[in-house]
């Protein structure tokens, strides 16, 4: 298309309420908090120069540093089981089995439903003493106050609320892959064993590390499930507080706003190494249609 | 082999028989619950059907929270949201697809460094900037965040690159200003996608927590999940009520959902899958 000043007049017009929102919501906030997280928070909003006292603070603190296991723990517990699972459920789905709108459906209703509700649901279930699980398995654990259990607990529950959307994802790559494929090795005689691995696995592997990289990103930065599930008096907390958990409490509840901005800053750098990693690896395993 | 077929079919019925207990059951669990008594939901072993079914948590959590503000807030939020996403990012997405404009890349590596950062990264400042203004606790605060979209706008711009050249330039040669091809040529072209975002942004607006909760503290101008989440603390014991808040809060989404089941679905794997 030719370029010419019209339009890029109507370009610049079009693009400026995004860009300019853009600048005032999110690239001064994120300056902003870089340059709260070197400040001492003071009375009425106020803040002064600390030098890299937060971070001091921070790293000196066995809180945070528990913090960022149980946010690394979390995203180990919640990514490998719930993509394996969501690709077991797509494959599946994927035999020309009948009802699938349905199947899907049901697999589907935890993603449209708050999180706050879902986590309310499970604690109640979770329960130590009244509990439906404990009741149907005879036991008393004590699944949200145990240290040992409280994060595997809340990663169930992670799992279990994005495992139909992760397989709708999956679906959606597995409907894309060409029928010819599948009828040629069938002529050839390979095993379905064969077949998944040699056809499914490696041309779903770019929606898989899609799904991957979606669903670490949205557990390192978990909030809202363990926030409603373990309330700040339940003594497991330290063992299932994540980064974004203890982010809320120090900015919003201490109200200590350089110290939470700390936190936040090394957050995005956990996340942002976590991400670089994996696309790294990435070569390794995805294949991509040149 | 066909009967070695045939258990391989149904073994594959049956997995997906059982997920699809595992999801549904839950729910049951909660509407179950949310009728029965505090005393019938404590007992021991737990009875399936309440012996008794009693509408009084639900009464006792209309008056615990003021769910009519809390339906109001919520779908006002939702439908400004939705607006503002499908209005900017539709221009802007237009704009980086088939307008090149001074400054257009830096714009975008804007767009997509945005798209790649956690949200709370940005919210303290957000918080301090509505604070200053005086616009904490009201309409406007929780929308505030989501006046634009990078998302919506990463996403609207995939699909106008999707719209061919010809078409804008016919359009052109017609006699047609940039601003009339965009309205009336390119935008009609992707209003799967943009259905798509507001699907997206609906669904994730509705279950938000940690915004909600910091920009409104007076109950009457919070979210239903906000609101939901202050039941929490407490009735800690009484599960009943929380179930029943639970069910009167889910229920507009899960009702919508049920009735638009495949665009929602559809809606959202196109978001992420492409």
């Amino acid at each position: 298309m030719r370029i010419s000043a019209h339009d890029a007049r109507w370009g610049a017009l079009l693009a400026a309420p995004t860009v300019l929102g853009l600048l005032a919501l999110n690239v001064y906030p994120f300056v902003q908090t870089l340059a709260l997280s070197f400040s001492r928070t003071q009375a009425f909003g106020r803040s002064t120069f600390a030098g890299l006292e937060n971070y001091a603070r921070m790293f000196a603190s066995t809180e945070f540093w528990r913090a960022t296991w149980n946010t690394v723990y979390f995203c180990l517990l919640t990514v490998p089981a719930g993509v394996l699972l969501a690709l077991l459920t797509a494959v599946l789905l994927n035999q020309g089995v009948r009802g699938r709108a349905a199947f899907r459906a049901a697999y589907f209703l935890p993603m449209v439903v708050p999180p706050a509700a879902v986590a309310l649901l499970w604690k109640w279930m979770f329960n130590a003493r009244y509990g439906v699980i404990n009741a149907l398995l005879g036991t008393s654990v004590g699944w949200v106050t145990d240290p040992a259990l409280v994060l595997i607990s809340c990663a169930l529950v992670a799992v279990w609320s994005a495992v139909g959307y992760d397989a709708v994802l999956l679906l959606a790559g597995l409907q894309a892959i060409p029928a010819t494929y599948y009828e040629a090795a069938a002529l050839d005689g390979a095993s379905a064993a064969q077949r998944f691995f040699r056809i499914t696995l490696p041309m779903v592997s770019p929606t898989l590390f899609f799904v991957v990289i979606l669903r670490a990103m949205a557990s390192l930065k978990v909030y809202d499930l363990i926030y409603m599930i373990v309330e700040q008096s339940n003594p497991a907390l330290p063992y299932a507080q994540s980064l974004m958990y203890l982010f809320y409490r120090e900015a919003f509840i201490a109200g200590d706003k350089g110290y939470g901005s700390a936190i936040a800053v090394w957050t995005v750098l956990l996340i942002g190494v976590l991400t670089l990693f994996q696309f790294s690896a990435q070569g390794r395993w995805v294949h991509y249609d040149s | 082999m066909a009967s070695a077929r045939r258990s391989g079919r149904a073994a594959v019925y049956l997995f997906l028989l059982l997920g699809t207990a595992a999801m549904i059951a839950p729910f049951v669990w909660m509407v179950l619950t949310s009728f029965k008594t505090v005393e019938e939901s404590m007992r021991l072993p737990p009875t399936f059907l309440p012996r008794a079914p009693t509408a009084q948590s639900y009464t006792r959590a209309l008056s615990l929270l003021p769910f009519a503000r809390l339906y109001l807030n919520t779908g006002a939020m939702i439908l400004l949201r939705v607006a503002c996403a499908a209005a900017f990012s539709s221009m802007a997405g237009y704009a980086f697809a088939k307008l090149p404009f001074p400054g257009r890349r830096l714009c975008f590596a804007v767009v997509v460094t945005q798209l790649m950062l956690p949200p709370q990264i940005f919210i303290i400042p957000q918080y301090q900037m509505l604070a200053a203004l005086r616009l904490t606790n009201t309409l406007f605060a929780l929308v505030f965040p989501g006046l634009v979209s990078a998302f919506g706008t990463f996403f609207l711009r995939q699909a106008f690159m999707g719209v061919p050249d010809e078409l804008l330039e016919a359009a052109r040669l017609d006699g047609c200003g940039q601003g009339r091809i965009f309205a009336q040529v390119a935008l009609p072209l992707v209003g799967a996608p943009m259905a798509a975002l507001a699907v997206f942004t609906a669904v994730f607006a509705y279950g938000d927590l940690m915004w909600p909760l910091i920009c409104n503290s007076d109950l009457n101008r919070m979210t239903l999940s906000a609101g939901l989440s202050t039941l929490r603390g407490q009735f800690s014991t009484n599960f009943p009520v929380l179930m029943a808040g639970s069910v009167l809060a889910m229920a507009p989404m899960v009702a919508l959902y049920l009735l638009f089941q495949r665009q929602f679905i559809e809606g959202i794997a196109m978001t992420g899958g492409k």
